[in-house]
């Protein structure tokens, strides 16, 4: 399941020739929001995505059950910064189901692994692993999700 | 004829001083008809944010890989690309990129697959070229396509398969250009996050751990020729008629090192095991080395 936001922006690439995706997903890495000012002082709140090549951060942060992003990813790595671009889009103020409903393989989808090559992919699907993980953790603690079986 | 060397007395130690450049030369060589200025990166979109002016753009997985096979592109496929770059065969193609040139000399190693003569590395690279403040341009490349000859790929001289290194395990040197950690197999145990594609940790048997970091400095450029003979030659062993093999993941890493012990060192018989730690790690029953890890 994905969200109607990012449902739209998957279907947006899914229309795109090649070369218009990648002027796409450069679009949607100028366009990352900034890291605000009250994340300055207080880095260390911010995960480290170890599985991308170059520096990248993320927070996460639940407010009434919605789910906020925050990410800091260098200039020098504009195809990261264009993958947090599509999920600050897609998913700033989504509800906690649909963020952790979201299927991994939407970047496949979109057509970035010919882009980005698939094992950069990797990388990528990193940080939608890592934002769950933390929408987890915000909401139900270290005991997890309760099983919904 | 290709383009002037670069006459620097760093680039002038080098065994093949002809393989590198200096961001100065490159400024005062932009405009020789017969030099084609190429980015490759390992962030495909870095090139579309800006990039010398009058440069290309080279993809290391868009263009050089052959899209289906786990091979690169076929000697129809090669001569269509440098076509399209504007290159011909008699090119001098100056290359440059980030992350320390990794993919800049990956594509340089694969032009030489198919004999491209003249290919040369910016020292440096895309780091060093903006550190120094020079110009770079979202303007688009334009350039006339050329008739390129449809050469053969050669993948005896410098390229090197699993068949290859198997035979070579005991026989000569490998070097694993990879970090320590991925060296020693611990990365594997990182929990719940995917790695690059191996089901396997550890080194190949026999291999000696050089990270390719080693040979550069800071700035993104190589080191002096001193140092770097202290490192391979002195501390390493390496000999010049040693048959050597480099790896590391997927190539890239190994490229980097790969130029410095053809390029910067002068061993003639220098290959890139590009399959690498992806197909070795994944390989069934090949030899792997890993140290216990509760030793």
């Amino acid at each position: 399941m994905l969200t109607p936001a990012l449902q739209e922006i998957v279907d947006d690439f899914q229309m795109s020739p090649r070369e218009m995706r990648l002027q796409m997903l450069l679009d949607y890495s100028r366009g990352l929001p900034a890291l605000p000012e009250r994340f300055a002082d207080a880095h260390e709140t911010l995960e480290r995505v170890a599985e991308c090549q170059t520096p990248f951060f993320v927070a996460v942060e639940v407010v009434d059950g919605h789910v906020h992003l925050f990410f800091d990813a260098p200039p020098e790595a504009p195809t990261t910064r264009g993958y947090a671009g599509i999920l600050a889009a897609g998913l700033d103020g989504a509800t906690v189901d649909e963020v952790l409903e979201i299927s991994p393989d939407f970047a496949l989808k979109m057509g970035l692994g010919e882009l980005v090559s698939p094992l950069r992919l990797r990388g990528m699907s990193a940080i939608l692993a890592r934002i769950k993980r933390q929408v987890v953790l915000h909401t139900y603690g270290e005991a997890g999700r309760p099983s919904t079986d | 004829m290709g383009a002037p060397f670069d006459p620097d007395p760093k680039i002038s130690q080098y065994a093949h001083p002809e393989r590198l450049v200096t961001p100065q030369w490159l400024a005062d060589h932009a405009d020789d008809p017969n030099i084609v200025i190429a980015e490759s990166d390992e962030d495909v979109l870095l090139y579309e944010t800006g990039h010398i002016p009058g440069a290309v753009k080279i993809d290391w997985h868009a263009d050089l890989n052959d899209q289906i096979t786990r091979d690169y592109v076929d000697a129809e496929g090669f001569a269509r690309l440098m076509s399209a770059k504007g290159i011909t065969r008699d090119t001098t193609i100056i290359f440059y990129g980030d992350n320390f040139n990794w993919w800049a000399a990956y594509a340089l190693w694969v032009c030489s697959l198919f004999g491209h003569a003249d290919v040369r590395l910016l020292d440096g690279g895309r780091q060093r070229w903006i550190a120094e403040g020079r110009p770079v341009t979202t303007d688009a490349t334009h350039r006339t396509p050329t008739e390129y000859p449809v050469t053969p790929r050669d993948d005896a001289t410098i390229r090197a398969f699993k068949e290859d290194v198997l035979s070579h395990i005991s026989h000569g040197p490998l070097v694993d250009v990879r970090s320590p950690g991925e060296y020693s197999g611990e990365l594997m145990h990182m929990a719940d996050y995917p790695q690059e594609g191996a089901l396997r940790g550890g080194h190949i048997p026999t291999a000696r751990s050089v990270p390719w970091r080693r040979a550069a400095q800071d700035d993104g450029t190589f080191r002096p020729l001193d140092e770097l003979q202290a490192i391979y030659v002195e501390e390493q062993g390496l000999a010049h008629d040693d048959d050597v093999i480099a790896y590391c993941r997927i190539g890239e890493r190994s490229s980097h090192t790969w130029f410095v012990l053809t390029h910067l060192l002068g061993l003639p018989r220098v290959r890139n095991y590009d399959g690498s730690w992806v197909e070795w790690g994944n390989a069934v029953r090949v030899p792997i080395e890993r140290p216990d890890p509760t030793a």
